[in-house]
């Protein structure tokens, strides 16, 4: 396989750079200010990020470290206002040549993806595939998302626990994936299985590098073929594949070059909809009240969905590369720094939420969380994991009493994916009430 | 100051005073518009800044580039011969008395 990216993911997870002083056990208001490195997995694994937030909000917003040997120096930015003000100005913070303070997180650097580029390349191969999710085939995947969710949902067991990631989370993420690129349906956990290779070190899953670099060459040729089949005259198929493959912009890509983008489509909408489905169950679990406010009043349901993306925050933050010197609250900025514009702290910055803490699903601004980003590379698929996240509830309401958590959840070691591997639930039916 | 007629989204009119050099977007937003959701914060990247331009005022705003075109083609609202998306256009004094209608965004 001579095409597929390489990476740098193949470390032994024993030598994974793990910061000294950031630890699950550190107190978060006591350590020096420069040897906070929030690019450290353990403290969002172990939910303790939120403390180290909400200390930089208040005492050094614009924060620098410099001490992490793999990702070198790096700026944060933790609040709402910030972030939102470098999210929307492309033309001085760019998103080349990774949008991850590791470089290479996805391989992006030698399979290139339009999300980490700068307009016009951005522009051109994002306007090829917007199709896949506009309005218009929105309405038709509507329909087959609920067909399939209620599927899902019907054969859950009832009374015992379960895993809700592994049965419904991304069993639902996969079918929606499958969907929109039109894939073979009776082989979509191939796509799953591609997203994991993707994004874990192989050696986390028991492969060697060699293996890896073998999936994604099986991923490409696959998807080669599929392109070509697709690629012809009059195909008005607004599938990933058929869009790619027909639009002037993106029709000769391959190689590489193809394999960038659809590893961005496979994986962009993978974790971050599947987490948000776990999330929402644990959350919903935890807070009763908020459970009951779209029980009595399923109107909600929209605002709900969207409280439950801010609470999590699937992806905790997106990179930019300073184009410029600039200055920010007095800190000086030099061209080529680079800098993380944390989600999940803006999402938790009380300045523009109050209670920021607290989940709360009717809140009214609620629908301008930072999760999504903002500017030209705002998330592209926030309506269809929207639809699918709506959906889910509207028929968990119609089944279910509620949806118990009776285990402590397992989490994610990372920084960029904020995620749940394992969530038990027990399924309690509603009774013969209507 | 350029002064601008806005129809919201619920009917009602409205004159805004939107600051030159800032996009009409921002400033249908902070008159507080209804209507104007501007999700992406001026990216044409979502479309829930829509508005129609009334009267002679499409060859008094510019041309929709072609990431616009597509932003629109993506709206929820219909999509008409003087659809525009209010983020991809600068407020300038040639713009004094414009009038637009903001779309049903959704
Ligand atoms: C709750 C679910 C999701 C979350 C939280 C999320 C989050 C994000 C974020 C933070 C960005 C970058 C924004 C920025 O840099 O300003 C992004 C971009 C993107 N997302 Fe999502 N996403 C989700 C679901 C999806 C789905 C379902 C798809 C596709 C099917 C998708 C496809 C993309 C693509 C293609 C981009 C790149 C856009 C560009 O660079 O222009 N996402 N997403
Ligand atoms: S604000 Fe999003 S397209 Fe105009």
């Amino acid at each position: 396989m001579e095409n597929a990216p390489e990476t740098n993911a193949d470390q032994n997870p024993e030598e994974f750079y793990r910061s000294p002083t950031t630890t699950p056990e550190a107190d978060p208001w006591a350590l020096p200010l420069e040897d906070i490195d929030l690019a450290t997995g353990a403290i969002f694994q172990a939910q303790k990020h939120h403390e180290y937030f909400k200390r930089l909000r208040q005492e050094n917003p614009v924060h620098y470290h410099d001490k992490n040997p793999e990702i070198g120096p790096y700026w944060s930015l933790t609040r709402y206002e910030d972030i939102m003000a470098v999210d929307t100005d492309f033309e001085r913070f760019s998103s080349e040549p990774s949008i991850a303070l590791f470089d290479e997180l996805l391989g992006e650097e030698r399979a290139p993806m339009f999300i980490a580029m700068d307009p016009p390349r951005h522009d051109e191969q994002r306007g090829a595939v917007l199709p896949a999710v506009g309005p218009v085939r929105l309405k038709d995947l509507d329909q087959l998302i609920r067909k399939r969710t209620v599927e899902v949902l019907d054969e859950l067991p009832t009374g015992t626990p379960f895993n809700w990631v592994e049965k419904v989370s991304i069993e639902l993420t996969t079918r929606m994936l499958a969907t929109l690129f039109d894939f073979p349906f009776e082989e979509r956990r191939k796509l799953t299985f591609w997203s994991e290779i993707i994004t874990t070190p192989p050696i986390l899953m028991g492969l060697t590098i060699e293996d890896r670099l073998n999936h994604l060459g099986e991923c490409l040729q696959t998807f080669t073929a599929l392109f070509k089949e697709r690629q012809f005259e009059g195909n008005e198929s607004q599938d990933f594949i058929s869009l790619l493959a027909n639009n002037p912009a993106t029709a000769d890509l391959e190689g590489v070059e193809l394999l960038g983008n659809l590893m961005l489509l496979i994986v962009g909408g993978n974790d971050t909809t599947r987490n948000s489905m776990s999330a929402g169950v644990l959350f919903m679990h935890e807070n009763p009240a908020e459970f009951q406010k779209i029980k009595d009043d399923q109107s909600l349901i929209p605002s709900a969905v969207a409280e439950i993306i801010r609470y999590q925050t699937p992806l905790s933050y997106m990179r930019r590369t300073a184009k410029e010197d600039v200055e920010i609250r007095g800190k000086q900025i030099k061209k080529g720094d680079k800098i993380a514009m944390w989600y999940a702290s803006g999402n938790r910055d009380e300045s523009f939420f109050p209670d920021a803490d607290k989940f709360i699903i009717d809140r009214p601004n609620v629908r301008r969380h930072m999760a999504f980003g903002f500017g030209i590379h705002r998330c592209m698929g926030n309506r269809v994991a929207e639809a699918q996240l709506r959906i889910v509830w509207e028929e968990i309401l119609k089944r279910f009493e509620r949806l118990e958590v009776v285990a402590e959840p397992e989490r994610v070691e990372h920084s960029f994916v904020h995620g749940i591997k394992a969530l038990q639930v027990i399924a309690h039916p509603k009774g013969n009430k209507p | 100051m350029t002064r601008i007629h806005v129809t919201d989204a619920s009917g009602a009119s409205h004159v805004v005073e939107a600051p030159n050099g800032e996009s009409l977007m921002s400033a249908l937003l902070n008159a507080g518009i209804d209507g104007i959701l501007a999700d992406c914060g001026g990216g044409c990247a979502c479309a829930t800044c829509h508005c129609y331009i009334e009267g002679d005022g499409m060859d008094r705003v510019g041309e929709a580039n072609s990431l616009e075109n597509l932003m629109l083609d993506s709206a929820a609202a219909e999509r008409r011969d003087n659809s525009r998306l209010s983020c991809q256009i600068d407020v300038t004094e040639a713009l004094e008395g414009l009038k637009v209608t903001v779309a049903e965004n959704a």
